[in-house]
């Protein structure tokens, strides 16, 4: 059990990193707390892997430090580190028994055989792998296989965190949901922490509490998911959670507020301060589809729009509209009439985000 | 749908296969067959002998010998060679200049043909004048493989190791390369040490690669021939001679070609029946649960 800091953490492959092109993982300081339940989000090839990697030591990093209960860990292996991984893919030792495979680890630690075998059972029953605990494990399905490489890392209850790398992967859906549910269990059972890397959002806010967010080999937001949901800091977090994504708008400035294809956006008076302060001008605002208001007529403050097509998803529809050159989306309760054609809506001000440089502008009032 | 069975034109195709195989080992077995049931003397003296051919060699104490020979001599091969082969496997760097460097080292006694490799050891091994020898005496060691018996043995063995352990090694070097990293890494995060990696990760996954280099080794070193008998001349005595020399001095010195192809086949039915054993309780062993 311990409290995992990564201290001005980076990592590159190359040997000698000329750009932060080259970085995998770039300068980045972070805490996972002792019994936490947490999900590394991020697409494909963001880093995610690189860090739990590095987490688990089967990796050292390039730079900065990694401390388990603020002890410098760089230079432990993941033995004396006593940390477990499970794997993408399924790791079973062939030649062994299902029984053996879950011993293991357990008996690689001088564990004694009584408590071996009390151990596995226990595991063995959370993950019904009962039936076949006795067989060879290379004739187990891809399923049980992975259920197998779950087990090695849960029958150590001494662990100081256990990691998972996207582990469901190869897991039928209606499986998924309830290893999912499972491993909730046994975190709230054993108060292990737990990392679990993926790339479904659903899988992470199903399992964890605090969501990391990774883009481009950093983590852009640690968060609950509602936080994340409603507050995105930075355009790939908004575009990333969420179904569809958040609408994302390139602005300019204008006198009291932004605008875009001659439409003027108002902002408070905070954000225009703020605004005014700020050299760049790459900016964007974005609202969720959720947050769009769509009205049944005009209004002062509502844009007219043109509709372009309604997908109906059985519990909500969603509407794409243009607005000038603009292609912006809304989502709409199941049992709302979608206007044809032409339709008026409003950004209300308290969902409207600010970006500048890709990161959120927070606004302290609210 | 109506399958026609009654035009299979398509087994004449088979034909040419058929004809390969009855010229290149069925006519010539059937030739030793032949010979090991007659007693002949020329084209139209041929009597008809039954199994006497085969009782005679069976009760001959030079076969017993030099089969006993031959099982000690194939299993001490087998013995060093394969531990060995493994063993250096497990040792080459896997990646870089210094792994070719390995790979073509290794390599160069397979490519010895075998008279000159028993000529590299039969000068190599003098205590005269040869390196190896000479430095064993040299160092108070009284070793001559031409007088004595275990220093040939030692020398036969040694030859052997030396000229095909590079097999064992390079197909469990192979057999190694294509574990996947992930059980490494999965191993390091179970906490396992160097031995359980190997006894449970490495050995398993080399166990395709060793059932073959086994069975190569042990038929190669059973039907050994050139080797011995340029070093030693299956002497002192007859303390090295395997069964292929005491076969070639039955047939081509004292030209009995009935009791040599009684004999032949007896060899021929041995190497088959040890191989087969051998592979039928790998396989068997691999289907149980």
């Amino acid at each position: 059990m311990a409290e995992i800091h990564l201290k001005s953490l980076a990592h590159s492959y190359s040997a000698k990193p000329s750009g932060p092109a080259d970085y995998a993982i770039r300068e980045m300081n972070h805490v996972w707390h002792q019994g936490g339940a947490y999900a590394l989000l991020g697409p494909s090839g963001c880093g995610k892997s690189t860090l739990l990697n590095i987490i688990s030591g089967l990796l050292a990093p390039s730079e900065g430090e990694v401390l388990f209960d603020n002890v410098r860990v760089n230079e432990l292996s993941p033995k004396d580190r006593n940390i477990a991984q499970v794997f993408q893919f399924p790791v079973i030792y062939d030649s062994m028994t299902v029984f053996d495979n879950l011993a293991f680890p357990l008996r690689n630690a001088k564990v004694p055989e009584p408590k071996v075998r009390a151990k596995v059972n226990e595991v063995a029953e959370i993950l019904e792998l009962h039936p076949v605990l006795h067989n060879k494990a290379k004739n187990l399905t891809a399923d049980e296989k992975q259920k197998v490489s779950m087990g090695r890392g849960l029958v150590r209850d001494d662990v100081s965190a256990i990691l998972f790398d996207e582990p469901l992967t190869v897991i039928d859906p209606h499986l998924k949901w309830k290893l999912r549910r499972k491993l909730k269990q046994i975190h709230e059972q054993f108060n292990i922490t737990m990392v679990y890397v993926t790339h479904d959002q659903l899988e992470a806010s199903t399992f964890a509490d605090k969501i990391a967010v990774m883009y481009g080999g950093q983590i852009v937001q640690f968060g609950t998911p509602r936080e994340l949901f409603e507050s995105p800091n930075h355009t790939f977090v908004g575009f990333f959670i969420g179904s569809p994504g958040m609408n994302l708008m390139e602005v300019r400035r204008c006198e009291g507020g932004v605008a875009f294809n001659g439409f003027k956006v108002a902002l408070s008076d905070e954000l225009n301060e703020h605004l005014a302060l700020v050299p760049s001008d790459n900016l964007k605002i974005g609202i969720r589809p959720e947050f769009v208001h769509i009205w049944d007529g005009p209004t002062d403050d509502a844009f007219e729009v043109q509709v372009k097509h309604t997908e109906d998803l059985g519990t909500y529809k969603i509407v794409t509209f243009e607005l000038g050159e603009q292609t912006l989306k809304a989502r709409l309760d199941e049992d709302r009439e979608v206007p044809n054609g032409r339709a008026h809506v409003s950004f209300p001000q308290q969902w409207l985000k600010l970006y500048v440089d890709e990161f959120l502008v927070e606004e302290q009032a609210r | 749908m109506i399958i026609k069975t009654d035009n299979n034109k398509a087994w004449w195709l088979v034909l040419p296969v058929f004809l390969l195989v009855a010229f290149s080992a069925i006519i010539p077995l059937m030739t030793v067959v032949n010979y090991s049931v007659q007693d002949i003397f020329d084209q139209n003296n041929a009597y008809f002998v039954g199994a006497d051919w085969y009782r005679e060699v069976l009760r001959d104490p030079r076969l017993h010998d030099s089969l006993l020979r031959q099982f000690i001599y194939s299993f001490s091969v087998l013995a060093i060679e394969i531990p060995l082969g493994i063993g250096v496997a497990l040792m080459m760097p896997t990646k870089g200049r210094m792994g070719s460097l390995c790979l073509i080292l290794l390599a160069i006694p397979l490519l010895i043909p075998w008279n000159v490799v028993g000529t590299i050891w039969q000068i190599f091994g003098r205590a005269d004048i040869g390196l190896f020898g000479w430095t064993l005496n040299a160092l108070g060691v009284d070793y001559n493989y031409a007088s004595n018996t275990g220093d040939a043995w030692a020398t036969v063995l040694l030859m052997d190791v030396w000229h095909w352990t590079s097999l064992v090694a390079l197909l469990c070097y192979s057999g190694l390369r294509a574990i996947p990293e992930a059980f490494y890494q999965a191993a390091e995060i179970d906490r396992a040490s160097k031995w359980a990696v190997f006894r449970y990760i490495q050995l398993p996954r080399l166990k395709s690669v060793l059932v073959i280099g086994i069975l190569l080794r042990f038929m190669d070193s059973f039907m050994i021939y050139t080797e011995p008998f340029v070093l030693t001349g299956g002497g002192p005595g007859n303390s090295t001679t395997f069964l292929s020399q005491t076969l070639t001095k039955m047939a081509i010195g004292q030209f009995d070609l009935g009791p040599a192809a009684a004999f032949s086949l007896i060899y021929f039915l041995i190497v088959l029946l040890v191989s087969w054993l051998f592979f039928t309780t790998i396989t068997y062993m691999d289907k149980a649960k």
